[in-house]
């Protein structure tokens, strides 16, 4: 099948390559930009494990194709922070324990972004519905929860002790 | 300070979340081909022809397999894993082995069974040639119920099981039928737990990597001793040219618990093409054609007297296998070994049988038999109490195994050929403090006024034991390194359960030191000559115990070498702080380094005289028989009447795990497990049409629990009982919470529609089913 070019922005940087239009955005940062952070759950649009933001708004990279980002900037989990850097919601998933196998925590961690970012101080009833796009077998969700409340505690104050 | 008992954030957790893991999808060899299947369509068919030439010309494609080209070369799996020991004479069990074909050869025998393989230099390009590989099937008739199946003239799913009877038990204790006949009161229930699936979030995936003989193979599996072990023996090539390892791992819960086809042919073809060859398993794949579970129908019958004490419990079940049921002593035997949970209940029959029919085969699912005899005996409990107009909390009381008869003894053996004996104790007072907890009396005063305004409101009761722990063995190795670290080595298979961190907080206490001072591996066939793996709540049970009895022998053996070294008496020696050091005067004493220097063979070693070189001890632990936590779970619920929509609002449990390493891992256990149950009981469905065509083969069919769906969770560690089993005096834990939800909540709802008597036995229980007992009940 013939290739084209796509040119996007991803975790800040622009980035160039060839892939067949066929091929969707996950399967793109994952085999040609390497960003295997993004997982791939069900390729079917339902648990969220592969969620990145574009232009800062949640999105399944299954149901996307690579040409539909042409142009527009894309955060995987790899740009929100690092093992030497970890983003304070990296630090509260694993502080709380919201996490046991860690396959869908990337798509939870950025849907927990996004929500975060609009609901800075979080309620637990709100966040139920919120996050429900995103599956998790492991945790049975409670402890995620406690997760995004404690990473809104450490938004206000990174030195915060739990409370 | 000591490390037991603290809620310490996880080792393992900063490359999860940071993206920086690596699952089998993740890795990135140079040259790997990557696999897709060609997989069966029919439940049952002849395979008339099959043409693959289009395929094989079309796009980046390098090879292709059918199941002629692999005849004599790769052998199906013949798992006999579960081969009945000694002590279990008195359950007359009759075990086939369970075949499990590679590729399939001539016939089809359930759909999604796997045909034809296509390698090819992307998984794009391997599935566009799936599209152009030509098959002809005659199709044949299928046994899909198995009821049916077991009687003559129904369809064969292998010659050699015959009647597809794979395997049967019985158990009886005291007399169940005399007892039935002499009762005051009886009743007969027919009971059903459906057949659902694990669905771990991340599916099943294989890579292997050949030079030379020697084949590595990565795997998504609970299990690396038993692939090796099995891939070795089906392409007949000894087990050292086999190295199993997995990888992360997202997920499990008893559904990578089996060796598989993949993991044979994978390794196969990448010992063929002498190149890496990866295949990672689709959703929909892993709904068709990895291991479903449950799937029993119960037939059971209780007496009673008119207080509600339960004399006598006879039950006959048939479990649905499909072409398998590899593990029949736990899908199906821990049915009888935990049936009777924590009552006393004297006189007890049970008679089981495993069907083969064409459908995927049976696994063991977290709980894997446990859950299904709690929803039938809870489930009995309740209908008792509602024959005789009794509180059902009343009814389980009375029933319960009082203190003084602890340890009891069920009269039966476990799996293991031991007799059950319960290492616990405390049932009444547990109990009692959930009803405290749930609100039980207040919701008996208010339930009446909050029908009267249109809330229906329940609550349902459930309790369970748990056999855990359970061999054959576990083996670890502990050593001191070059960096004066101390590395466990560990047969165990950690994927998402914490171990790394549990054993790492087990082993600093040994040695004085702190978790990050100490390094974990497992899950790794050239780690050790021995090992099994992580599931059936073992791991730190008998991966535990066999690296608290390493680390002893270390610190024995590191305590002799220190002595030479300080020429002391090994006895006026401590370990703390990575140093070895004279009792009282730290500052004389030597590094972890420099003991690791002392132990090396040749010129600089340092050895007490008659010790061989090394600073590493090995254990392999078999446990005397498996150790019991126990456990009760209450169920707050809402239903509507008009819709049978049910709204769980609160789970409460107490559990007794005996000692706790980790309370934070502990919790996550619990509360995973508990909404694990949710879906089992409410939403979770593996369904079968009339041909054998699954019907829920998306996340949209199959309805998994989010977070929308998670009730307020209330748990509660007993002061329990350490166990006596095994050296750290640890229960496991994994399997316990989804055990008790579906019997809590079935009773809930009943409760909240208790002047209809509604009886609800069979799951899951969806709005449909729910309204279609009320209007059963006449509501």
């Amino acid at each position: 099948m013939n290739e084209v070019e796509v040119r996007l922005a991803v975790n800040g940087r622009e980035r160039t390559a060839r892939c067949e239009p066929r091929m969707t955005l996950a399967d793109f940062l994952r085999g040609h930009l390497g960003l295997t952070g993004t997982h791939l759950g069900c390729e079917h649009g339902v648990c969220g494990a592969c969620t990145v933001l574009l232009d800062g708004a949640t999105a399944r990279s299954c149901l996307m194709l690579a040409v539909q980002a042409q142009g527009h900037e894309v955060t995987t989990i790899e740009g929100l922070g690092t093992p030497e850097n970890p983003h304070l919601l990296m630090r509260a998933f694993s502080e709380m324990h919201g996490l046991q196998c860690g396959f869908c925590t990337p798509g939870f961690i950025l849907s927990a972004h996004e929500y975060l970012r609009e609901n800075p101080r979080p309620d637990r009833l709100a966040m139920r519905k919120d996050l429900s796009g995103n599956i998790c077998r492991c945790t049975g969700y409670v402890k995620i929860f406690e997760a995004v409340e404690r990473a809104a505690e450490l938004m206000e104050d990174p030195e915060s002790v739990r409370s | 300070m000591t490390w037991v008992g603290q809620r310490v954030a996880r080792k393992e957790d900063l490359p999860l979340v940071t993206g920086t893991g690596t699952y089998v999808p993740d890795f990135n060899l140079p040259g790997t081909l990557e696999v897709a299947f060609v997989r069966s369509p029919f439940a049952h068919a002849r395979i008339t022809s099959i043409d693959t030439a289009e395929a094989l010309a079309a796009e980046g494609v390098v090879a292709i397999f059918t199941g002629p080209d692999i005849r004599d070369k790769v052998h199906a799996l013949v798992l006999d894993q579960e081969a009945a020991p000694p002590g279990l004479e008195t359950a007359e069990p009759e075990i086939h082995p369970a075949t499990i074909e590679i590729l399939a050869d001539g016939e089809v025998r359930h759909v999604g069974q796997a045909v034809v393989a296509v390698v090819a230099d992307s998984r794009y390009h391997a599935e566009d040639a799936v599209d152009l590989v030509r098959i002809e099937y005659k199709e044949l008739p299928a046994a899909l119920d198995p009821e049916q199946a077991r009687l003559p003239g129904a369809p064969i799913v292998f010659d050699n099981v015959p009647n597809n009877v794979q395997a049967r038990y019985r158990i009886r204790v005291g007399d169940a039928a005399a007892a039935l006949d002499a009762a005051e009161h009886r009743l007969a229930m027919t009971i059903r737990s459906q057949r659902i699936m694990a669905a771990p979030m991340e599916t099943r995936g294989v890579l292997a990597s050949t030079v030379g003989e020697e084949t590595t193979v990565w795997s998504s599996t609970q299990i690396p001793w038993a692939v090796r072990n099995s891939i070795a023996g089906a392409i007949g090539v000894p087990q050292r040219q086999i190295r199993v390892q997995i990888a992360h791992m997202g997920g499990g819960f008893g559904q990578k618990v089996n060796v598989y086809p993949e993991e044979v042919l994978i390794t196969y073809i990448s010992r063929v093409l002498k190149c890496p060859v990866r295949w990672v398993e689709d959703r929909v794949e892993n709904m068709i054609a990895s291991g479903h579970a449950r799937d029993q129908l119960h037939h059971v019958e209780a007496a009673f007297d008119a207080e509600g004490h339960i004399t006598a419990v006879r039950d006959r079940f048939v479990l649905d296998s499909g072409v398998a049921c590899p593990y029949p002593l736990s899908s199906a035997y821990n049915v009888a070994s935990h049936f009777r949970s924590m009552y006393r209940i004297p006189n007890f029959a049970i008679d089981a049988e495993c069907v083969l029919t064409h459908k995927m085969f049976n696994l063991p699912y977290r709980g894997a038999g446990r859950p299904e005899a709690a929803f039938v005996m809870d489930r009995v409990i309740n209908a008792v109490a509602q024959e005789l107009s009794l509180d059902p909390a009343d009814v389980i009381r009375r029933n319960l195994i009082p203190d003084e008869e602890q340890p009891y003894r069920m009269r039966m053996p476990y799996r293991d050929g031991h007799e059950v004996v319960y290492d616990a104790s405390g049932f009444p007072a547990a109990f009692d403090r959930l009803l405290e907890l749930i609100g039980y009396e207040e919701h008996r005063r208010t339930q009446a006024q909050l029908r009267a305004q249109g809330v229906h409101r329940g609550i349902g009761l459930g309790t369970y034991v748990e056999g855990t722990g359970v061999g054959p063995f576990e083996s670890g190795q502990l050593q001191v390194d070059s960096q004066g670290h101390v590395v466990i080595y560990s047969g165990c298979a950690p994927h998402g359960q914490g171990l790394d961190t549990t054993m790492s907080q087990v082993v600093a206490d040994a040695f004085g030191i702190t978790p990050a001072d100490v390094v974990f591996r497992a899950g790794d066939t050239a780690l050790l000559p021995y090992g099994v793996g992580t599931f059936a709540s073992r791991s730190v049970v008998t991966a535990g115990a066999a690296i608290i009895e390493s680390s002893n022998r270390l610190l024995t053996r590191i305590k002799a070498i220190a002595g030479e070294m300080l020429e002391m008496a090994p006895e006026d020696l401590e370990v703390g702080g990575g140093r070895v050091s004279v009792h009282g005067v730290p500052s004389r004493g030597v590094s972890f380094k420099e003991v690791y220097r002392a132990a090396s063979p040749g010129p600089g070693a340092r050895l007490p005289e008659g010790m061989d070189a090394g600073a590493a001890e090995s254990f392999y632990w078999v446990p005397p028989t498996v150790t019991w936590g126990f456990g009760v779970v209450g169920a707050v619920v809402d239903v509507d009447p008009e819709t049978g929509v049910v709204d769980v609002k609160k789970l409460v449990m107490l559990h007794d795990c005996g000692r706790v390493i980790n309370p934070l891992i502990v919790e996550g256990q619990i509360e995973g497990g508990l909404v694990q149950g949710i879906g089992a009981t409410l939403y979770e469905h593996v369904v079968y049409d009339e041909s054998g065509q699954p019907r829920a083969t998306t996340f949209l069919d199959y309805l998994l629990p989010t977070s929308a769906e998670v009730p307020e969770i209330v748990q509660e560690h007993l002061e329990g009982t350490p166990s006596d089993r095994n050296p750290l005096g640890v229960k496991g834990v994994g399997e316990s919470g989804p055990i008790s939800p579906p019997a809590a909540i079935a009773n809930a709802i009943i409760d909240a529609l208790s002047p209809l008597k509604i009886q609800l036995n069979e799951l899951p229980l969806s709005p449909a089913t729910v309204a279609a007992a009320i209007e059963r009940a006449g509501g």
